[in-house]
């Protein structure tokens, strides 16, 4: 099996996971569900990580893996810490 | 200390696990803070493995990006208004769609000048970056709608939906034309042609249909994800893809049957286009057969009722009304009255909008209610206030097969014994469709402003 095919595996199994996951989110939390997802979705750092630190020296690369790092960080604290916000507003009848 | 091969594998699976957990943490509000933080770790988790990727030879500008990115992306999130929330999420997707495109690029660079470039990795790559590109500007677009830079009003003009589909097909043959002969250029020029296409899909949509446009573009982020995942042969990304892409696609079908109307109509836009009538204030209601009350009679009502429900729409958060109706509610509790708050699903610009907002204002969840959970109750209910909604409390939606609204699921405001709706003016919703509700005997309208009249209702029932 080559690479690319267990690659499709992998997001095959992974789409049944999430639609599982998913549904089961109570309606209330839609909206962090969403901001929750924006800060995991940032894990495309990965990808940009990668760019940014290949090699050594500079060239577009570079440049283009810095942005790409920077972006993927906005989402990853601006989503989590909304996120954590708005939890924490959710409060029972004291 | 550098971590190789299996060890780099076995540490993406931990936040892979971590990532899915957080996500089950939502099922309910109280276990979701700890869902955060399980996600949390498990985006530490990555981070670090992948920076002692062997492959990870240099570190400045990876921590000058990390920093830039921290402050930014944590004083934006501090400092924005839980209104502002769509807005906020569509700049976000924005980003996600920007990254993908930029890590295809310099993954094109990078993997030329190691000569490691291959027809699969290339296919990938295009992939990657035509949905990268779409999220990318389609997210502009809605964040530009959403923050009323660009107007909410749908533009559509003859043969939009051709030109589409001639700018696909071309983005496709530019596409082929870089797999085929490795030409940087071509993939340039499928780039653009994607933002344009972002952009061009996204503008026939209307304002009222925000709600699945915010979901949508939450699910193309996602598989902007998962295609770099495919890229990079890299399963933490796709499997976090993946989870992402369902999740924006679940919503976007919750919120089209909350609308009754298929995805398809919704993506080719055009709805709510329609002009409201300009009449303005009760002069008007009059002359229609349409019963206005004053804030005194409403008050008088809900003092003596045993069930009061309210419904807010988006007029209430665009108004700021949600603590004088936090504070409304608690004296009416103080008084012995039961309050709970129905919420309609695509209440508020984006799923569950509506929820946040009360939550802010701090009104306990367990007071507030889905649908289906409180829809039952209306008919045992002796008022039901309607603050900033229409279309979803309109029974035509049941009753009027000619209706264009007709189907789609509403709160049961009709069954309550007498309702109050308070609103701004006669404008009809955004489906420019008259409200049938108005027409009943039990129901009278209150006109004004909806925070003003909140915060009168608050001082008379505090002087009763």
């Amino acid at each position: 099996m080559s690479a690319t095919m267990v690659a499709l595996y992998v997001f095959v199994l992974a789409c049944f996971i999430g639609y599982w996951v998913i549904w089961g989110v109570t309606p209330s939390l839609h909206t962090p569900l969403i901001s929750l997802t924006n800060a995991i979705s940032g894990i495309i750092i990965v990808g940009a990580i990668l760019v940014a630190g290949f090699g050594h020296g500079g060239g577009p690369a570079k440049i283009i893996g810095f942005v790409a790092v920077t972006l993927a960080s906005i989402n990853i604290f601006g989503g989590f810490v909304v996120t954590q916000r708005m939890l924490a507003m959710f409060k029972k009848k004291k | 200390m550098q971590l190789t091969g299996n060890y780099l594998a076995l540490a993406y699976l931990v936040s892979a696990i971590l990532f899915i957990l957080g996500l089950k943490g939502l099922t309910h509000p109280a276990s979701a803070r700890r869902g955060n933080y399980l996600a949390m770790s498990g985006m530490l988790v990555a981070i670090i493995a992948t920076a002692l990727d062997p492959a990870v030879r240099s570190y400045g500008f990876i921590i000058a990006g990390i920093l830039l990115g921290s402050v930014i992306g944590t004083v934006i999130a501090l400092k924005i208004r839980m209104t502002a929330m769509p807005q906020l999420v569509a700049a976000l997707h924005s980003f996600v769609g920007l990254t993908a495109v930029l890590v295809a690029v310099g993954t094109y660079l990078t993997h030329s000048r190691t000569g490691n470039l291959n027809t699969v990795l290339m296919s990938e790559l295009f992939v990657g970056t035509f949905i990268g590109a779409i999220t990318f500007t389609g997210s502009l677009v809605a964040f530009g709608k959403l923050q009323g830079i660009i107007t909410g009003k749908p533009l559509v003009f003859r043969g939009q939906h051709l030109l589409n589909l001639l700018i696909a097909l071309v983005m496709f043959t530019s596409g082929v034309q870089f797999l085929l002969h490795n030409e940087f250029g071509a993939l340039l020029v499928m780039i653009a042609l994607a933002l344009a296409l972002g952009i061009l899909l996204i503008v026939p949509i209307g304002g009222a249909d925000m709600p699945v446009v915010v979901s949508m573009l939450n699910s193309y982020s996602g598989w902007a994800a998962a295609a770099t995942g495919f890229t990079l042969h890299n399963n933490l990304l796709i499997i976090t893809g993946a989870l992402v892409g369902f999740s924006g696609a679940i919503l976007s079908y919750i919120m089209s049957k909350a609308m009754n109307r298929s995805i398809a109509s919704i993506i080719l836009g055009g709805f709510g286009s329609g002009e409201g009538h300009a009449d303005t204030g009760s002069s008007t209601a009059g002359a229609k057969g349409i019963k206005t009350a004053a804030v005194e009679d409403a008050v008088f009502l809900m003092t003596n009722a045993s069930k009061v429900i309210i419904v807010p729409g988006y007029g209430m958060a665009v108004a700021q009304a949600q603590h004088a109706l936090k504070e409304l509610a608690d004296i009416l509790e103080h008084k012995g009255v039961t309050v709970h708050f129905a919420i309609h699903p695509v209440a508020g610009r984006m799923p569950g909008h509506m929820n946040v907002l009360l939550a802010e204002a701090d009104v306990p969840y367990d007071h507030v209610f889905e649908m289906e959970e409180i829809n039952p109750e209306f008919a045992t209910a002796d008022v039901a206030l309607v603050v900033g909604a229409n279309d979803v409390t309109n029974p035509a939606a049941k009753s009027d097969k000619s209706s264009p609204i007709y189907g789609m699921p509403i709160l049961d405001v009709y069954k309550a014994r007498q309702i109050f709706f308070i609103k701004r003016s006669m404008n009809p919703g955004y489906s420019g469709v008259e409200n049938q509700l108005f027409y009943q005997d039990n129901c009278s309208l209150v006109f004004g402003d909806a925070k003003k009249v909140c915060e009168k209702l608050v001082v008379e029932l505090k002087a009763s």
